[in-house]
């Protein structure tokens, strides 16, 4: 952009005669643009078509800068490509990659009126711009005398403060309808993040991170439950989704294959270099498919093999609820 | 603050760089020397920041691939460029490849209008040590970054994965927010210099940096350059510990590295901002201006002080990142919103209203902030005599000490002592049975 800045000084004389490198410029950008501001009306996904805008709107801020209105160009691109669009593409990508657009009609009659209604606005500009008449060009160097942003500022501070004023108000007034109209207000006490950790003592819930799920030496699956300090599996340790789902795999079944393994034999004889491939069980209890010799190394202890113990039962419902906590 | 030296400083009218003399292949040299630099400098400075941290938390730090470990970030370049290059089935294609290439290219805009010295002769001709520079340079430089961000937000959304789509969706409030507390700080530099191109800010900064007299401004800024640049305590948009890697997670090889690129140049760039705008840009420190009538502010030398300077941002940001832990999300917004952009506005309309008073009439500038330091003074008076207000009332203050308050063992606070330990009060309460040879001991269960 800056390049350009120098590339093409004052290409409009006061003649109006365009210079050629404005001409290439023009030529080069303005096919782009309307591919992407067809690519607007016809792109399936809303990200492409508010991308679609973007392309526009900084070919925009180059042919600008081009046409010695640097402030505007550069502008351009801070105000609506830097914060509105920006604002925009924060509103489209909660929607989601995959979306595209809806076609259903929400509003009865809406596609009718919106059709007479730019009519109606294209008849009124047509009007206003036909009859309006314009005084003999200064030409750019007599307008940009005392550098761009200057002779903008006299423009828009001098001559037409009031109209300036006049749509700042209006947009302070509509961020603040926008306030209010969304405004709700807080029923109960705000709880502080002080607050949730007392009570998470209080109510005796797990205060570390819960512990991680397969700490198995060679399980470290999701849905291979951790053992415990005691070489009791924890059941905590397993994603709540996939314990409601019953996809938690069985520990019990994984710690007697361990002892086993333990006590020198082979966990299921035979293949001991095929289990990688195997990808997360669908239907509950899956064992594992073999172990090699690398099982052998597995350094916990494992006694009383069978079932989630006492208090990890009692743990999971707290454990529940503390997870679906909404955040402060 | 020398008030004295503002007024001469803001005096006279700032002049900006002189490229009349530029030929083509001056221009082609100043920019294959500012891509040069700018990639050297990243490899320069992974490794600066992997040393600093390193130091500051007590290990070495990379030490074996050169010598001090130099050649580290070099041979970590070479091994993201030969790996293998993983594609998101799932990815919306286009815009997944384009990502990193719009961030990348974003931040190597910037240094285009940095001016990095004075008129030096470079092969017979008389050109100054900047690219280019034009009236709305410093709005240039603002508008590159906010294009650069799409980068970030497009990189998120087109993985199609929740991590990537939290953390651009993150860095898309960041943006907005932390742009505006970061545009209305400089504001406050154009009002004094009453330029926005880089060239004659630099030059109005003569006689004083304007981070003294627009001490808050530059604090803003500095603040919130931390936070568009998603470094440390502000790299939500990439936390490790909540998002796995952010935007940046279904990235691998050399898609990657160009955001890792972008970021480092970025903080680069906004280091030269606030070198260039507040820090008297390629302007030598105090005590060396008087050597040799300035002559440390001629030629090649101030290329050396312009580097000083960004990389002592540099260190201020591996400093941060080392000492200070990531804001939580709301945290963050509040300090965005309710902190800096009201303190930013407030200022601005600080300086303008000085300003406009020294434009309209003719009071001395001194006087003038005599003035105000006075109703400052008696504004800070005027708020002490104000009550305080009571805090809500909680719970009842507990006279006595509990040592298991809330289920925590607590420290007794100044004025409370310890109760007993259970065996010295078993021990207390057998002497006392000897003493009046009572067979009961009671003992207390303790609590917790």
């Amino acid at each position: 952009m800056s390049a350009l800045v120098a590339l093409v000084p004052a290409s409009l004389t006061g003649a109006g005669v365009t210079t050629t490198g404005e001409a290439i410029l023009f030529w080069t950008l303005g096919p782009i643009m309307v591919i992407a501001a067809l690519g607007l009306l016809f792109a399936r996904k809303a990200v492409h078509a508010a991308l679609s805008v973007v392309v526009v709107m900084i070919s925009l801020a180059f042919l600008y800068v081009a046409q010695d209105a640097v402030f505007l160009g550069v502008v351009q691109v801070v105000v609506y490509t830097g914060a509105v669009m920006m604002l925009f593409l924060f509103v489209l990508m909660l929607v989601g990659v995959d979306t595209s657009d809806s076609l259903v009609e929400t509003l009865r009659g809406q596609r009718v009126t919106a059709l007479l209604g730019g009519i109606g606005l294209v008849v009124v500009l047509a009007g206003v711009v036909g009859r309006a008449t314009y005084g003999p060009a200064k030409g750019l160097t007599a307008a940009n005398a005392d550098s761009n942003p200057v002779e903008l500022a006299r423009i828009v501070f001098g001559q037409y403060v009031f109209a300036f004023e006049v749509v700042g108000a209006l947009l302070v007034t509509a961020a603040l309808g926008a306030l209010v109209l969304t405004h709700r207000r807080r029923l109960t006490a705000r709880v502080t993040q002080k607050e949730r950790a007392d009570a998470r003592v209080r109510n005796g819930h797990t205060l570390t991170p819960l512990p991680a799920p397969g700490v198995y030496a060679r399980h470290n699956a999701m849905d291979v439950p951790a053992l415990g300090a005691d070489g009791q599996p924890l059941d905590i340790s397993v994603p709540r989704v996939l314990r409601v789902r019953g996809q938690e795999a069985d520990a019990a079944e994984y710690a007697a294959r361990i002892d086993r393994v333990l006590a020198g034999g082979w966990a299921s004889g035979g293949g001991a270099f095929t289990s990688a491939t195997q990808i997360g069980p669908v239907g509950g209890t899956t064992p594992p498919e073999a172990a090699d010799h690398e099982a052998a190394v597995v350094g916990a202890p494992v006694p009383g093999v069978h079932a989630p113990s006492g208090p990890q039962d009692a743990g999971d419902a707290t454990v529940q609820d503390q997870r679906t906590e909404p955040k402060p | 603050m020398n008030a004295l030296s503002v007024a001469a400083a803001v005096g006279g009218a700032p002049t900006g760089a002189d490229f009349s003399h530029d030929t083509w292949w001056i221009w082609a040299i100043k920019a294959v020397a500012i891509l040069v630099f700018m990639l050297l400098s990243v490899l320069f400075a992974i490794w600066f920041e992997r040393r600093v941290v390193g130091r500051m938390q007590v290990r070495p730090g990379p030490n074996v691939h050169g010598p001090f470990g130099l050649l580290q970030s070099l041979a970590d370049a070479m091994k993201l460029l030969v790996k293998e290059d993983i594609d998101v089935s799932a990815a919306d294609k286009i815009v997944y490849l384009v990502a990193p290439m719009i961030a990348v290219f974003c931040s190597l805009l910037t240094y285009a209008v940095i001016p990095m010295g004075p008129q030096v002769s470079m092969f017979g001709h008389s050109t100054p040590l900047q690219l280019t520079d034009f009236p709305v340079a410093t709005l240039y430089i603002l508008a590159c970054a906010s294009v650069g961000v799409y980068g970030i937000v497009l990189g998120g959304w087109s993985s199609n994965s929740t991590y990537p789509l939290l953390g651009s969706v993150r860095s898309t409030a960041q943006v907005i927010s932390y742009e505006l507390a970061m545009g209305l700080s400089l504001v406050s530099v154009f009002v004094l210099a009453g330029s926005m191109s880089t060239s004659q800010i630099v030059d109005s900064q003569i006689r004083v940096w304007w981070f003294l007299p627009l001490l808050p401004a530059f604090v803003i800024y500095v603040i919130s350059m931390v936070g568009e640049t998603n470094r440390l305590p502000f790299d939500l948009p990439e936390a490790e510990g909540e998002l796995v890697g952010g935007y940046t997670t279904e990235y691998s090889s050399m898609k990657f590295a160009w955001f890792f690129l972008a970021e480092y140049i970025n903080m680069l760039n906004v280091s030269a901002v606030a070198t260039t705008l507040f820090l008297g840009g390629w302007r030598a420190p105090w005590p060396l201006t008087a050597i040799d009538h300035g002559v440390l502010n001629t030629g090649w030398w101030p290329l050396l002080w312009f580097l000083a300077k960004v990389w002592l941002l540099m260190f201020f940001f591996v400093w941060v990142r080392g000492t200070l832990l990531r804001f939580r999300y709301d945290q963050f917004m509040k300090l965005g919103w309710k902190v800096l952009i009201p303190s930013a506005l407030v200022w601005v309309v600080c300086v303008a209203v000085v300003q406009g008073v020294r434009q309209f009439t003719h009071l001395q500038l001194s006087t003038l902030l005599y003035v105000l330091a006075g109703l400052v003074i008696v504004g800070l008076i005027v708020s002490f005599l104000i009550p305080e207000k009571k805090p809500e009332q909680r719970a009842a203050p507990v006279k006595e000490f509990d040592p298991y308050a809330d289920g925590y063992p607590v420290p007794p606070l100044p004025g409370q002592v310890l109760p007993p330990s259970p065996r010295a009060q078993r021990r207390m309460a057998v002497q006392t049975a000897t003493d009046a040879t009572a067979p009961q001991v009671t003992q207390e269960v303790p609590r917790g």
